[in-house]
């Protein structure tokens, strides 16, 4: 095991972190750190890709290779990382609402293409970093500063809909249960395809009503849950309260870069490939003829 | 008789799904394997079946390579051709077909010469050789070179059994002997040169270049999602996935393709995405991201007529300022323009080269009517080509937006060298780490929007200029309007006029406003508002004294600007 003060970042930009005092990014960070020192990962072969929002801002405080990219579009760009490069470990982050809001498009097709790359959802229910409107997880009635009357759509249901979609791997967590997190976001790393870790955690700032608390009292661990059942998944994610916690489903599945027609003989990254320019040739003679 | 010389014009037309494509293809290829230059362009509607589509096939003693709007020979396949072809006819065009493909009140303008297509087409065993004796009369016409014709049928039919290949070669050989015969009763008198060199050449059209050009410049990663006229780019690369290595990917939509290619490069891969105007309007957000994060990125976009869906299968050049000017927030990009085929294979490859250099954004306009085009060239200079990567190998300090005097910064890729790499599309330190702070600020966007620029402009590729150094008379134009800028100007053999021809659009060289100075200068574009002459005077105050401009969905023709010209210079 590698020293988790090794992915702790030295730059000047990364000290001055954003994130509230109190809010659960910081842990979501620590989790990270020590579940990649387990990992005996380095550094160099870690890439974080996010959105944007206040969890998005993860590679800033971390030492990995990052990249912040814009609102609802980091699942695309780390699909494409780790299909030019299989040899990283890949990572997309962000909020309820970069993921299931702008990115709700990708969310679902990512989970049809099962990259191997582990989503982590930073899950608190509200937008942080535009300062408290409803997101898509945001419970019926709660009322926020633009949805006055109280929240009347239906929330979202991230687990169900990815058990739905026959996703590789399902789980949710509180962060608040700092060593049990941290055993599901390695697994999640570790699972080959795609991983979707939707993590309860409050925002201090801008959710006044799922709090700690909140979390503790409506949250339950699963025990004796069978991940291979979907049908058994499928009914644990449309429970409401207490809302279930664990692994929620599993299913083992050839991953989009065991598929696409690059890797099928040569398993060098793409970046080091050269132009096969004797296919190009074989080409051009043909087009002489017929 | 009607006699062709030197240059015959073939148009085929009937509906979609009718085969017309069939008959094209075994025409081109057998007549160029005979000797012969080709060109041929193709329309259609935007239906899947019936409505009219024609292609025109130019067959020529010389190269030949633009669109002319004359016909001289017509190969109706249904009623309702003639009609929609009226304008190209005249009582030198002959239509070779069945008389009830013919509407009564064009027989007076035109040469008929019957063919009865379905009853032959019986004789041999069915409707379905009708396509084939049409080649074969054509073939025939030309004395193409028969044992060709038959090796060709062979090898596209050889699949489907002996029987269905011996009849198509009975059709083709009934056709080529009517076709022969029209010349030797002197109905049809053709007079065509062959050249040893072309048999030798390959066969490529507008899609075919860019999509090996992007090979060539060592695209490992195509994405897309299907929109016309781009479309043909990925179905020839995914056909070709396997031989290549590469991946070709259909996503949910044009947001997740580029944002896909913008990952590839991340990475270090090349990625190039293909699609046309209305998906590239998508992608407008995450080119500022490229822009910001200084992200390379190909794109090509083929252009149709906008705005919103337009004319789909049709062609325009009115997506340049989308190209442009796209994308909030201020940071340059390259935008080339191919004007013929071997271009469009040199300059898609030397776009990923670009993009790699610069870490901007690339992006390769054709149109419709480019991508859908092709004719002989000389087969390509491989050698030629070089595969510049400027990825550096990090160390433990590495900055990703380290700030340089020419605005570029070495681009380290995850997992190559002792750094991290941290990008960004916030506003970031060297490091690439968040800031706000105020000369951070300012020193960035100056580095990305001006200093980064100045090195690219002076990198930057002249426009071709043909003709007289010092002419009274410039012609300007750009992208796919080059062959037949070119040989209107040969057909004219003027010498006070000349040619600038723009395939490098932006930035371009300051060297270009002296080549534009104390002439007169005839725009020629196909968009209704000049969109390169606005350019033009932008970059260099200069204004354009002429604009002859189309935009109503078809390709400028050899006679058109021919006449427009005409009009300016007399
Ligand atoms: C295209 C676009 N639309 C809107 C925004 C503004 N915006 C920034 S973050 C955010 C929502 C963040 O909420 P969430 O994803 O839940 O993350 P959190 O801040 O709560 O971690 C929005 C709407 C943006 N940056 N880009
Ligand atoms: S706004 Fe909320 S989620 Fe964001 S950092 Fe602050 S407390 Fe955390």
């Amino acid at each position: 095991m590698t020293s988790p003060m090794l992915f702790e970042p030295k730059r000047p930009g990364s000290k001055d972190i954003a994130w509230c005092p109190g809010c659960g990014n910081f842990g979501i960070r620590n989790i990270l750190r020590r579940v990649f020192a387990e990992l005996n990962l380095t550094p160099q072969e870690v890439v974080i890709i996010s959105g944007i929002g206040q969890a998005a801002k993860m590679p800033h405080y971390i030492k990995v290779n990052g990249y912040h990219t814009l609102h609802g579009r980091s699942l695309p760009i780390a699909t494409a990382v780790k299909a030019a490069n299989p040899k990283l470990t890949v990572i997309a982050e962000g909020g309820d609402g970069d993921m299931y809001a702008e990115g709700g498009n990708h969310f679902l097709h990512a989970i049809r293409r099962n990259p191997d790359i582990t989503i982590l959802i930073h899950d608190n229910q509200i937008y942080g970093l535009t300062k408290g409107q409803a997101s898509p997880t945001t419970m019926l009635g709660m009322k926020t500063p633009t949805q006055p009357w109280g929240v009347f759509e239906e929330p979202f249901n991230p687990i169900a809909l990815a058990i739905a979609l026959d996703a590789s791997f399902v789980a949710r967590t509180f962060m608040g249960y700092f060593e049990k997190s941290a055993e599901i976001i390695k697994k999640a790393i570790q699972h080959k395809g795609l991983a979707i870790v939707d993590i309860f955690h409050p925002c201090v700032s801008f959710n006044k009503v799922n709090t700690y608390e909140w979390y503790n009292k409506h949250t339950y661990w699963m025990e004796d849950h069978d991940p291979y059942n979907r049908e058994e998944a499928f009914k644990r994610a449309i429970e409401t309260d207490p809302l279930p916690l664990g692994i929620f489903y599993i299913r083992e599945k050839p991953t989009f870069e065991e598929q696409v027609t690059a890797y099928k003989k040569d398993k060098t990254p793409l970046w080091q490939r050269k132009p096969k320019l004797e296919e190009i040739k074989k080409i051009l003679g043909m087009k002489k003829g017929f | 008789m009607v006699e062709f010389k030197e240059d015959v014009s073939i148009v085929l037309g009937g509906a979609a799904g009718q085969g017309i494509q069939t008959v094209e293809e075994i025409l081109t290829r057998v007549l160029k394997l005979s000797g012969y230059n080709v060109y041929a362009n193709k329309e259609y509607m935007s239906r899947v079946r019936g409505g009219i589509n024609t292609t025109e096939i130019r067959v020529s003693s010389k190269k030949v390579r633009a669109f002319v709007r004359r016909i001289d020979i017509l190969i109706p396949f249904k009623r309702g051709v003639l009609p929609w072809l009226q304008n190209r006819l005249s009582e030198n065009t002959v239509v070779l077909g069945e008389r009830e493909n013919v509407e009564e009140e064009f027989m007076e303008k035109i040469t008929f010469v019957e063919v009865p297509f379905n009853k032959m087409a019986k004789d041999v065993g069915s409707a379905l050789y009708l396509n084939t004796i049409a080649a074969g009369i054509a073939v025939g016409l030309f004395r193409g070179d028969f044992e060709i014709l038959k090796e060709y049928l062979r090898k596209r039919f050889g699949s489907k059994g002996e029987d269905v290949v011996s009849r198509n070669i009975e059709a083709a050989e009934k056709g080529y002997n009517l076709g022969v015969k029209l010349c030797e009763e002197k109905i049809i008198g053709i007079d065509v040169k062959k050249d040893e060199r072309v048999k030798e050449e390959v066969l490529l059209s507008g899609t075919e270049a860019i999509a090996l050009g992007a090979i060539a410049g060592g695209m490992n990663i195509l994405t897309f999602y299907p929109m016309s006229p781009s479309t043909g780019v990925a179905v020839f690369s995914a056909q070709h996935a396997e031989e290549f290595e590469i991946i070709v990917e259909q996503t949910e939509d044009e947001i997740a393709a580029v944002n896909m290619a913008l990952g590839a490069w991340f990475a270090g891969a090349r990625g190039m995405v293909t699609t046309s105007g209305g998906g590239f309007a998508l992608m407008s957000e995450a080119l500022s991201l490229a822009g910001m994060a200084e992200n390379p990125i190909v794109i090509h976009l083929a252009q149709r007529p906008g705005p919103a869906t337009g004319l789909p299968t049709r062609t325009l050049q009115s997506d340049l300022n989308l190209v442009l000017y796209s994308g909030h927030g201020e940071f340059p990009r390259i935008v080339l323009a191919p004007g013929s085929i071997e271009e469009a294979f040199y300059l898609t490859a030397t776009a990923f080269n670009l993009a790699d250099k610069y870490q901007v954004p690339v992006i390769i306009l054709t149109d419709q009517y480019f991508v859908d085009t092709y004719y002989n060239v000389p087969e390509f200079d491989l050698s030629a080509l070089k595969l510049e990567k400027h990825i550096v190998e990090t160390d433990e300090n590495y900055k990703r937006y380290l700030l340089t005097e020419d605005g570029i910064s070495p681009r380290g890729i995850p997992g190559y060298g002792k750094g991290v790499i941290v990008a960004n599309g916030n506003e970031h330190d060297e490091w690439g780490d968040i800031t706000e702070e105020e000369d951070l600020s300012r020193l960035m966007q100056e580095k990305r929007a001006i200093k980064k620029l100045i090195t690219m402009r002076k990198d930057a590729m002249m426009p071709e200029l043909i003709g007289s150094e010092d002419p009274r008379y410039l012609v300007i134009s750009w992208g796919s309007t080059y062959h037949v800028v070119k040989e209107v100007l040969e057909n004219l053999g003027r010498e006070d006029i000349a040619f600038l021809h723009f395939k490098w659009l932006y930035p371009l060289p300051d060297a270009v406003k002296e080549l534009l100075e104390d002439k007169v200068l005839i725009d020629i574009e196909q968009n209704v508002t000049a969109q390169f002459a606005e350019l033009l005077k932008k970059e260099f105050g200069v204004s354009v004294d002429h604009k002859i401009l189309k935009y109503d969905g078809r390709p400028f023709s050899v006679e058109e600007i021919f006449d427009a010209l005409k009009g300016v210079l007399e």
